[in-house]
């Protein structure tokens, strides 16, 4: 089940360069939010705060608070362990080049020591049918490399290896954004079955995915969150005059 | 419509590409021509001194007739053995440190400086090396100091193609291994590091390969043995040494067995080129880039 998250005062920077400032927000479980603004604006530094993937970048800093469910996540764990509670889908798919399909699935578990094979069959098949995969490669699954697939397979594989780990909440980093629309539908399909099981915050630059997966979304700006709302609200009657100009196409 | 000057144009461009063309092949055939030469004159001039005494007996004392290189074949599969185990593995792993840990680090920088220099150190100083720091403390010669020579110079070649493999290797591949909430070892070791396996073992025998035909660093170390050895407590013979003997030597007898062993060095470490890529690659599956 997907736990929510509170998000308070957070402050990231790159070097001197203080991309994040005092994001306070929020994230519902078991729901989908959306986060749009133009590029540079801090979303995707953002999600990468939420699975301490930012501070992997030696000139990164982080400071504030950020609870998922009843984990503090910069004062009570591991980041080792926070990343496997929270799972991360990349904008452009990476599956591991010398792996299987199966053994990319599969990587999460195997590396981490996990060896009951029977079940880690089960869940790669329960992974690879979660991210609607499981019907095209099913014959191939130990035969084929994970880099033979087509842009969109590589993206549902790269879903079933976050998904394999059973975490708590999923970050997608504009995960359609190099797919073309057949694979991005698939992708927005999945994420609307996904939600019921696990809390999903997807970065975006399409406004029309935000308003066809999320149920809230926040509107970034210049390292600063402007508007964080139901997402038919956002897109209707936002209460910014920032936000209104950035979903009419006036800048971004 | 195609006026004259797009016309002459597109005539350019044809000629232009045909020449770099042309030059590209040219260019080919001069990398081939010297390495076909070479392994045509040994044929020429070895094949007919190889028989099964060549492979199976040991050398005979200067002016007899007849004898082989087995003690020299079996030493320098021993000298390259203890030289692979040293360079190889200290090899591999400088290179993971400079292209995963060390990166923009001073001692990155100077580990990669010394590398390259000591890429550049003539053979014979390796041997010297070997020499003053195994030899001497030990008071004599033996098969492991001249593994060390050559596995020292192993060392350079590997951690820098080792290098080179993994900063080839995508960054969002390491992001995928860390955001699965793999440790940063476990990442380097079981993703990154396999992922450029390939490359990093063309390194590795690229460094094998050259190090098989060394002389020099053998010469103060190593020494050579006439008989059977393979103690690497003892001296022992190899095929580059004894080929330099016979040739140097004033026996038309010992010159056919030196264009013998020259041949069957090549031969040999075509082979076992070709053996671990046969086997490093039986792992490979449909699409792997």
């Amino acid at each position: 089940m997907g736990v929510g998250i509170e998000v308070t005062n957070l402050n990231a920077w790159y070097g001197t360069n203080h991309t994040l400032q005092d994001i306070t927000l929020n994230i519902p479980a078991n729901h989908a939010t959306a986060l749009i603004g133009p590029s540079g604006c801090g979303k995707s530094t953002f999600v990468r705060c939420l699975n301490r993937m930012h501070e992997t970048n030696p000139i990164a800093r982080v400071t504030g608070t950020v609870r998922i469910g009843d984990m503090d996540i910069y004062s009570d764990a591991a980041p080792v362990e926070i990343r496997r509670r929270v799972g991360m889908v990349f904008q452009r798919p990476n599956p591991f080049p010398t792996m299987s399909i199966y053994d990319n699935v599969a990587a999460g578990l195997k590396l981490n020591g996990y060896k009951n094979k029977r079940s880690l069959d089960e869940i790669v098949e329960r992974s690879l049918k979660n991210s609607a995969l499981w019907d095209e490669v099913k014959d191939d699954l130990k035969s084929k490399s994970g880099a033979s697939l087509s842009g969109g397979q590589q993206q549902r594989l790269c879903i079933a290896r976050a998904l394999a780990v059973d975490p708590e909440v999923l970050l997608m980093d504009e995960p359609a954004s190099a797919l073309d629309p057949v694979s991005t539908s698939k992708i927005e399909d999945l994420i609307f079955q996904l939600k019921s099981q696990y809390t999903i915050v997807i970065v975006t630059h399409n406004m029309q995915q935000a308003a066809r997966v999320a149920e809230k979304t926040g509107f970034f700006l210049n390292g600063r969150m402007v508007e964080f709302d139901s997402t038919h609200k956002i897109f209707t009657n936002p209460s910014d005059k920032r936000t209104e100009d950035y979903i009419t196409g006036r800048f971004g | 419509m195609a006026t004259s000057a797009s016309s002459f144009r597109s005539k350019y461009r044809a000629a232009t590409d045909h020449v770099v063309t042309g030059l590209a092949i040219l260019a080919t055939v001069l990398v081939v021509v010297p390495l076909v030469a070479i392994f045509v004159y040994l044929l020429l001039k070895g094949a007919s001194s190889l028989n099964l005494d060549f492979f199976i007996k040991n050398p005979v004392p200067e002016g007899e007739s007849g004898g082989g290189m087995a003690n020299a074949i079996v030493g320098s599969g021993v000298l390259l053995g203890i030289a692979s185990l040293i360079g190889i593995p200290i090899g591999i792993g400088a290179g993971i440190y400079l292209a995963e840990y060390g990166r923009g680090t001073k001692l990155a920088n100077a580990v990669r400086f010394t590398a390259d220099v000591l890429n550049g150190v003539p053979s014979i100083v390796m041997g010297l090396a070997a020499y003053s720091l195994i030899v001497i403390p030990q008071h004599h010669f033996s098969a492991f100091s001249g593994g060390v020579a050559l596995g020292i110079m192993m060392i350079p070649t590997v951690a820098r193609t080792t290098e080179e493999m993994l900063l080839m290797v995508p960054n969002m591949i390491r992001e995928a291994a860390l955001g699965l909430g793999l440790s940063n070892w476990r990442s380097v070791l079981s993703i990154t590091v396999k992922t450029a396996s390939p490359g990093i073992i063309t390194g590795c025998m690229l460094a094998f390969a050259r190090v098989a035909g060394e002389t020099a660093p053998l010469i103060f170390t190593a020494l050579g043995n006439a008989f059977w050895s393979v103690n690497p407590n003892r001296e022992i013979e190899a095929l580059p040494l004894q080929i330099w003997v016979y040739a140097t030597g004033p026996y038309e007898d010992q010159h056919r067995l030196a264009w013998a062993g020259a041949l069957v060095l090549i031969v040999l470490i075509v082979l076992a080129v070709s053996l671990v890529r046969y086997v490093t690659s039986r792992g490979v599956l449909k699409g792997a880039s």
